[in-house]
């Protein structure tokens, strides 16, 4: 589903991917931990191209994402990507949030694009929140309804920046469990996480990073209870 | 007559007051067309300002020169002579040779240039993750700027445009020189005639100080429901 193939890419001066390769398969959930600076957004973002890649080529469903020539709006439907501080619209109301899209870029009807995002609120628990305006929302209906809006372009691949990390802890358990409820229907997910415990009962795969490398992935199972390189060993003994 | 009790006298000249009295509707007439001319203007430079400013920040580099030097040139030069370089110099190879159009497309082509800038600052504003979060559902450029940027840019944008319209509004004076017959071209042909400097500059600066109060009372107004809203 996702093709990462020696990647590379600075900002300036800095590099901060360094080669990197990653094989993701349909309905696979791969969680990407490591720690802060380590180029995880910095890969997610260049899988949906909003940055560009130095070098390497990243292929999604597909299609080249990195070359040029190919309609990156057409490839990014395919691709929900859901933030760190959420991102939703303020001018607009939660349905409005979740329909803009399906209506300005597919030319869904606005009825049927009303009913699909009310389908969509039931599933993150919000239908109730139909009206309100992202300012009275909390963060976590917040980031569930930035995960329906997503949802409404029907893609095939989900990215998450880090999705609860700005969220007061109780909120962060309704957010984790709405993706949970994606991830058993199926959906290929690359999650950037320090939910350790996510990571482990939800992820197939588990993706350490450090300056800008791939340094260990295994299985979930594996990587916490028996990691093999002395950086994870390190960064685990930190954060669990 | 001399100093302050020079401006007592001349203001206690019944002639001064009888000359602002009969003249108010001429005075009048001439402060609408000053509006005229400064809502013709905004007009046409909030059309210039908007594409000024989306082509500042345009990643095309030829678009962005020539939104560049527009906006410098403009900014970078007095407007009274702009007004007179376009009237005499340029807008007569065009077929245009009336004053009023000169004086609309002068102070258009001016306000566009400081319209161009708010428009700019006010989408640079805009938070960076609307942008990321547009353009990561799928929307191409031109859908994420007029669906989702433009429209919070402008609650942004309506104070600083609200004050350029005032601003422009006193510039407006300036049209004047090319014999547009606006409040202070008025002015000047009365006081030709009367020598009344006192009440016929003072009867001016009033009625030109009651508009511009009154729009930024409105703009307090719109600042205020824009807050709340
Ligand atoms: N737009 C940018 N310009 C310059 N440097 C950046 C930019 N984005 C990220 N970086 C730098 O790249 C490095 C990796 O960042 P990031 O991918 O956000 O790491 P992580 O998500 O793992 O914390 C950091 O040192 C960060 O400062
Ligand atoms: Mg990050």
């Amino acid at each position: 589903m996702i093709d990462i193939v020696g990647v590379y890419k600075s900002f300036g001066k800095l590099e901060v991917l360094k080669g990197i390769n990653l094989h993701i398969k349909p309905r696979e959930v791969v969680c990407v931990i490591g720690p802060s600076g380590s180029g995880k957004s910095t890969l997610l973002r260049c899988i949906n191209q909003l940055e560009k890649v130095n070098k390497g080529h990243i292929y999604v469903d597909g299609e080249e994402v990195t070359d040029p020539k190919t309609d990156i709006n057409k490839v990014r439907q395919k691709m929900g990507m859901v933030f760190q501080h959420f991102n939703l619209f303020p001018h607009k109301t939660t349905l409005e949030n979740i329909t803009i899209a399906p209506i300005k870029i597919k030319g869904m009807p606005k009825n049927e694009a009303d009913d699909l995002a009310m389908e969509l609120l039931r599933k993150v628990g919000l239908e109730d929140k139909a009206h309100v305006y992202p300012a009275n929302l909390s963060g976590g209906q917040k980031q569930r309804v930035a995960i329906a809006r997503a949802l409404a372009m029907q893609p095939k691949v989900m990215l998450f920046d880090e999705p609860t990390s700005a969220l007061d802890p109780e909120m962060v358990g309704e957010v984790l469990s709405v993706m949970k409820d994606l991830a058993l229907e199926g959906m290929t997910m690359v999650v950037v996480t320090h939910e350790m415990g996510f990571a482990r009962e939800v992820g197939d795969r588990v993706i350490f990073m450090d300056e800008g490398q791939i340094v260990e992935e295994g299985l979930p199972e594996q990587i916490f209870t028996d990691p093999k390189n002395p950086r994870t060993q390190s960064f685990l003994s930190k954060v669990l | 007559m001399s100093g302050f009790y020079g401006i007592i006298d001349s203001l206690f000249e019944i002639r001064g007051f009888q000359v602002v009295y009969e003249n108010m509707p001429y005075f009048l007439e001439g402060a609408w067309i000053t509006i005229e001319v400064t809502a013709l203007s905004v007009a046409m430079g909030m059309v210039l300002g908007l594409f000024a400013g989306l082509f500042r920040l345009s990643k095309n580099r030829i678009l962005r020169s020539i939104s560049v030097a527009y906006i410098d040139f403009f900014r970078g030069t007095p407007l009274f002579v702009q007004i007179l370089l376009l009237h005499f110099g340029v807008l007569p190879y065009f077929g245009v040779d009336e004053a009023f159009t000169s004086a609309i497309i002068a102070c258009g082509l001016n306000s566009g240039a400081y319209i161009g800038e708010i428009v700019r600052a006010g989408i640079q504003a805009v938070d960076k993750g609307q942008m990321e979060a547009a353009r990561s559902l799928g929307m191409n450029e031109r859908q994420a700027m007029t669906y989702i940027i433009l429209p919070q840019a402008y609650k942004i944008v309506i104070p600083p445009l609200i004050n350029e319209f005032i601003a422009l509004l006193k510039d407006t004076s300036l049209v004047s020189t090319i014999a547009v017959a606006e409040l202070t071209y008025r002015g000047n042909l009365v006081y030709a005639n009367t020598y009344q400097a006192a009440w016929v500059w003072g009867a001016v600066a009033i009625i030109y100080f009651v508009i511009t109060k009154s729009l930024g009372l409105l703009g307090d107004y719109v600042e205020r429901r824009l807050a709340t809203g």
